[in-house]
């Protein structure tokens, strides 16, 4: 039973509910719509609701602790020796769940884990078939309850206009479960982290290998989790970044809003919007193939050695990346210099660059670090231009020529492939997450404020 | 009296300054003309920095553009090699059935070695001939036996076919591989570059429209790789995207703007909305990770997961579109619908919305295409798999296109370079189609007030 | 009175030597006529009042006399206006010069969000008329003391200009304008936007600037016209109706138009 069918069956239902309870409005009125309350309609609206609502919550409920709630009755039956050690237990929860999906033919485990297969696979069609039956019932209880209910005195246009209140305020409190669901998962795995590793260590450590050995058996190192060197390789990337978007972003805007005639206006400004919409692993695969080695050739003409990742390349690309974000937000901010004062600068024989350095240019500067504030933030978490043009070696140094690394590269590395919940490995991700959130947090809020600060000056 | 008092004092003080006689500026003073024209190079120079920063900007988009049109469009194209192949009965049917069970399971792969041995009947040692095979790509025996199945009279004849070639030699034909270079450092000896010459000088090399590149999933392959299992991995992400962000940003957008009390709650919701709009993509992926797959234990690498975390993404781009939309609709229109007894819910539903739903749309289809183009989070929910079957549903394991272009990109062969710039461009013409149609509906229903 | 023309259109505004004139001046903004025809004399070291009701073009007229109007988009011009003899839509004129010739003051005042000090510097730093500290803070000085801000603000010249109360902004944007020693200051409306007591003491100050510079006013008011001006223009829907003396404009204006408007009848 798949959940598209499920869907599609209490919209059936609900279609269903809202033709009979329409019917029964009109019928009550005894041909006059004036003797409702509402509109036929609304009454229909009004069953039709009751019969989706309990059904979808209970869908949602159901799928949510489904899965953690099987789990644990699958380790429960699991003898001890399994679930004593973290490592096989998650070795065999994915014999098991290969098991229970019917793949697990060639896998050589125990007999308990072929049997807890089994009854895996038991109890998810006894969850589905369950959960079928649970949601048709919360659907009829909700539609019987409410279709008894029609009257012509029933405030049905007013009952359905609450439901519908209380449907957009959960709407917009998804934005602030979106925050506190960010906030709890990296603070979660972030707690369990730090559990195993000194905070101080991440934050202070100068060494970064996070390379520990899965199995046990492995001779490896412990690995050492001080990420100093990741935010090193950040901080380089992002002022190299900064150095193009922050000048070409910022003449290109003055030059838009001051020099150029509409006519090249509206050709290059879209020109400069493009650059804005291509997809950061557009930018990446043109960092990796086209800038790096064009780098690295002409270096090696000059006589620099320049690696083939380079901090340069990934830093370049990013930049031209973040060009039309400074250049939009500085022209907007710019623009909302008053008038007048440019008036009064001409109107004392300025010239117009003289008018733009040493009035509006001060005038807007609160703003413009605002805007350079948010464009550093969305540097620091880009992802894909550093995990392609990067490299993954944490070096320790401001040299833009060699390869470094940058927390958001380290996410992905750490995350892609195996991942194991208990180890120090994986989890540093998380805690990489959490200072990765809260810096680019920090740096928004504060920008905004300035910004909001400025614009009210000028409102 | 202290101003009157002040006044006096002030046109006193004044009067002693005009005493001081006004001295005027002599303005055609060799000075004065220098400052002149220094003052104008400055200008001249200002604009040009500005003029300079557009070029900067415009050249990296022309460069960009270039790069990966020069170096993927070959991929639209393929090279062919064309052999006699003899569909021999022993090997595909000895026992005549007709039973296309059978013919499925024959061996087509052998059918074009023998015909390669038989082209190049010199090659004999078992490593050449290994290299021989490399010219046909392994992904043809799935062609010839498709023909067969559909016309299984070809069976016993000896037909000359066009197979799909190597990646190498495909390589070779598009002249990324120079035959000048010493023979160590390129891909393909020079034995193999003879072959090639010989099939060239027959006739029998030639490229064709890659059609396959448009319908086929990934592939270890890079001329059997093709974009389509990712493309219906976005269409699917895609989906789960819109019908979750599209209802529940514009009715957040519709309560905050139309109902929503000035409380506190109001003003949580709102920093919330414009902080989110502003998280790095990555840490959406992480929750995504957490809390779809560990918490609630979806299925991994699922496009219903990939459009979970990415609803919750384009969520705030949608929430802010539809604000600044329904935002524009004059209270004029609002009064008239109140006045007439319509309820607060009715005059949005009726007027409000639909005068906004342009505006809404843009912004919708403007979220979406960033979407479209998202690739970081999706790595962390496992949608960067290597998988080969093309989707059936939301559930099923897959990729999208960004990832796609990820994962082609780190693939060491020459081939998947113009693979993964020939998927760019198809992703950038999708981008560019949203974009167009969002401009399209804004000049289309803008509105003067 | 000698001076004043007795006839009721634009013919004839000529005074004996002129700063400034105008001669048959049109402005368009892209399709629509601004100003029509208007032809008028600045007297030298003398307050010239332009009166009219709102959107007479008499602010327009105004920014024409120093070209602000270039800044505007779709303005088109064509007629003569003439310092001291000169075409200043000459293409030689040098408009950057020719502004710092003609100081402006604005309706609403608008220091720089610099300093004051900066704010009163910014003219003679533009146009290098200084060559060392010590002279920039004699032209600052001095400048403030024609303004008469002079005593309020010695004290804290490098706090910022925005500071200040709305009239010593303005005297501050005229102490601005007095930096670069124009030959004409032209002030549009400086008071609409002051209290009556801050009034006052720009008024005062007009008074003041007279003897050593030509000023034109653009005023709402009347009263004002009267008590700072020795010549009034008045505009009516872009052409000039009336110029002269201001005590025969006020006492005996010669077109029915301004008398309708001096008397409170239409404006």
């Amino acid at each position: 039973m798949s959940l598209s069918f499920l869907l599609l069956a209490v919209a059936a239902l609900c279609a269903l509910s809202f033709y009979f309870g329409r019917q029964r409005a009109v019928a009550l009125s005894g041909g006059r719509y004036s003797n409702l309350h509402s509109l036929p309609a609304h009454y229909g609206t009004y069953v039709a609701l009751w019969c989706g609502l309990p059904a979808l919550l209970l869908l949602f409920v159901w799928h949510t602790f489904q899965g953690s709630v099987i789990e644990a009755m699958i380790i429960a039956d699991l003898p001890a020796e399994i679930t004593s050690d973290s490592g096989q237990l998650s070795l065999a929860l994915n014999s098991i769940s290969l098991i229970a999906a019917g793949n697990g033919q060639h896998l050589t485990v125990s007999p308990e884990v072929v049997d807890a297969g089994r009854r895996l696979a038991n109890l998810q069609s006894i969850a589905n078939a369950a959960l079928i039956v649970v949601m048709l019932c919360g659907a009829v209880i909700g539609v019987s309850l409410s279709y008894r209910k029609i009257s012509p005195e029933l405030r049905a246009r007013n009952n359905v206009e609450r439901i519908s209140r209380w449907v957009m305020i959960a709407c917009s409190a998804i934005a602030i479960l979106s925050t506190v669901g960010i906030v709890f998962s990296l603070l979660f795995e972030a707690l369990h982290f730090f559990s195993k590793i000194n905070p101080l260590e991440f934050l202070f450590g100068l060494e970064w290998s996070p390379q520990t050995a899965i199995r046990a058996d492995q001779v490896a190192s412990e690995g050492a989790f001080g990420a100093i060197p990741l935010f090193v390789g950040t901080l380089l990337i992002t002022v190299i970044a900064m150095c193009v978007a922050v000048p070409v972003g910022l003449f290109s805007a003055i030059y838009m809003g001051e020099y150029a005639s509409p006519k090249f206006r509206a050709v290059a400004k879209p020109a400069l919007e493009i650059l804005a919409g291509v997809p950061t692993v557009v930018y990446g695969f043109f960092a990796a193939l086209t800038v790096a080695p064009f780098l690295r050739n002409n270096g090696a003409i000059l006589g620099l050695d320049v690696s083939s990742e380079s901090a340069l390349a990934a830093g370049l690309v990013m930049g031209v990346m973040i060009i039309p974000f400074v250049s939009s937000l500085s022209d907007d901010v710019m623009s909302q210099v008053p008038k007048s004062l440019r008036d009064g600068s001409y109107g004392l024989g300025a010239t117009k660059s003289e008018t733009i350095r040493h009035v509006i240019f001060p005038a807007a500067l609160p703003g413009i670090v605002g805007a350079v504030l948010l464009a550093v933030s969305r540097a620091i978490g880009e992802t894909m231009i550093v995990v392609m043009a990067a490299g993954l070696a944490a070096n320790m140094t401001v040299n833009p020529l060699q390869a470094v690394t940058t927390v958001t590269v380290q996410i992905v590395t750490l995350l892609v492939g195996d991942q194991e919940f208990d180890s120090a490995k994986t989890l540093s991700a998380f805690a990489l997450g959490l200072v990765l959130f809260l810096v680019t947090l920090g740096l928004n809020v504060f920008a905004l404020k300035v910004v909001q600060k400025y614009r009210e000056k000028y409102d | 009296m202290t101003d009157m008092a002040s006044l006096m004092e002030d046109r006193a003080a004044a009067k002693v300054i005009s005493d001081k006689m006004h001295k005027p500026v002599d303005w055609d003073s060799p000075k004065i003309a220098r400052n002149i024209k220094k003052r104008y190079a400055a200008e001249r120079r200002f604009k040009i920095y500005g003029l300079s920063a557009i070029g900067v900007a415009l050249l990296a988009l022309f460069v960009l553009g270039f790069s990966i049109v020069s170096k993927g469009y070959s991929a639209f194209f393929q090279t062919y090699i064309q052999l006699e192949v003899h569909f021999d009965p022993a090997e595909i049917d000895p026992d005549r059935t007709g039973d296309p069970a059978v013919i499925g399971k024959a061996n087509f792969d052998g059918l074009i070695k023998q015909s390669l041995r038989e082209r190049f009947p010199e090659v004999t040692s078992r490593r050449d001939r290994r290299d021989l095979y490399g010219i046909v790509s392994g992904g043809a025996s799935y062609d010839l036996r498709e023909r067969v199945m559909e016309n299984p009279n070809l069976i016993g004849q000896t037909r000359k076919i066009w197979l799909i070639s190597g990646d190498d030699f495909d390589m070779l034909n598009k002249g990324y591989i120079d035959a000048e270079v010493d023979e160590s450092s390129r891909r393909l000896n020079d034995q193999e570059i003879g072959w090639y010459n010989a099939l060239v000088e027959d006739g029998a090399v030639e490229k064709q429209f890659h059609a396959r590149f448009f319908t086929s999933g990934d592939s270890r392959e890079p001329e059997l790789a093709g974009i389509w299992g990712a493309a219906v991995g976005s269409f699917y992400t895609l989906l789960v995207t819109l019908a979750l962000s599209f209802p529940i940003g514009v009715l957040a957008a519709v309560y905050l703007e139309e109902f929503a009390p000035k409380n506190r709650f109001t003003t949580i919701v709102e920093v919330n909305i414009n902080n989110l709009a502003a998280v790095p993509s990555i840490v959406f992926g992480l929750l995504g990770l957490e809390v779809y797959l560990n918490v609630m234990h979806l299925p991994r690498s699922a496009p219903v997961v990939g459009g979970l975390t990415l609803a919750l993404m384009t969520l705030p781009t949608i929430i802010i579109a539809s604000r600044a939309a329904i935002k524009a609709v004059p209270p004029s229109i609002r009064q008239a619908a109140l006045g007439l007894g319509a309820s607060p819910v009715q005059t949005v539903t009726h007027h409000v919305l639909p005068l906004a739903m342009p505006g809404i749309l843009t912004g919708t289809i403007i979220g979406m295409a960033q979407a479209l183009g998202e690739t970081a989070p999706l790595l962390m929910i496992g949608m960067v798999a290597f998988i080969v079957d093309i989707p059936g549903g939301a559930l099923d394991p897959a990729t999208v296109l960004p990832v796609q272009i990820y994962l082609w990109a780190d693939s060491p062969e020459r081939a998947f370079v113009e693979k993964t710039s020939a998927a760019i461009m198809v992703l950038l013409a999708f981008l560019i189609l949203m974009n167009g149609l969002a401009v399209y509906l804004r000049k289309k229903f803008e509105r003067k007030w | 009175m000698a001076a004043v023309s007795q006839s009721a259109m634009t013919a004839e505004p000529s005074v004996a030597s002129p700063k400034m004139t105008a001669r048959d001046l049109n402005l368009f903004y892209s399709d629509n006529q601004a100003l029509f025809d208007v032809n008028l004399d600045i007297v030298e070291r003398q307050v010239t009042a332009l009166i009219g009701p709102s959107g007479c073009g008499k602010s327009t007229f105004l920014r024409c006399m120093n070209r602000m109007n270039d800044t505007i988009d779709g303005v088109t011009i064509n007629g003569k206006v003439t310092l001291d003899g000169r075409d200043i839509y000459d293409k030689r004129i040098d408009v950057v010069q020719l502004r710092a010739r003609i100081g402006m003051v604005f309706q609403k005042p608008n220091p720089f969000p610099k300093s004051i000090y900066d704010n009163v510097a910014y003219g003679p730093r533009i146009h290098g008329l200084v060559n060392s500290r010590d002279e920039l803070d004699e032209i600052v000085m001095t400048s403030l003391e024609r303004a008469g801000l002079l005593k309020e603000v010695k004290d804290r010249l490098q706090s910022p200009a925005t500071g200040l109360s709305g009239g010593q902004q303005q005297r501050l944007c005229i102490a601005r304008a007095v930096a670069v020693s124009p030959e004409v200051i032209l002030m549009d409306e400086p008071c609409s936007a002051l209290d009556p007591i801050a009034t006052a003491k720009v008024e005062e100050l007009i008074d003041e600037l007279r003897s050593n510079y030509t000023i034109v006013i653009v005023t709402h008011s009347m009263q004002q016209a009267a008590r700072v001006s020795q010549r009034t223009a008045f505009f009516h829907l872009g052409k000039l109706v009336e110029v002269g003396e201001t005590d025969q404009i006020f006492t005996n204006p010669k077109d029915d138009r301004t008398k309708g408007y001096i008397t409170g009848r239409f404006g």
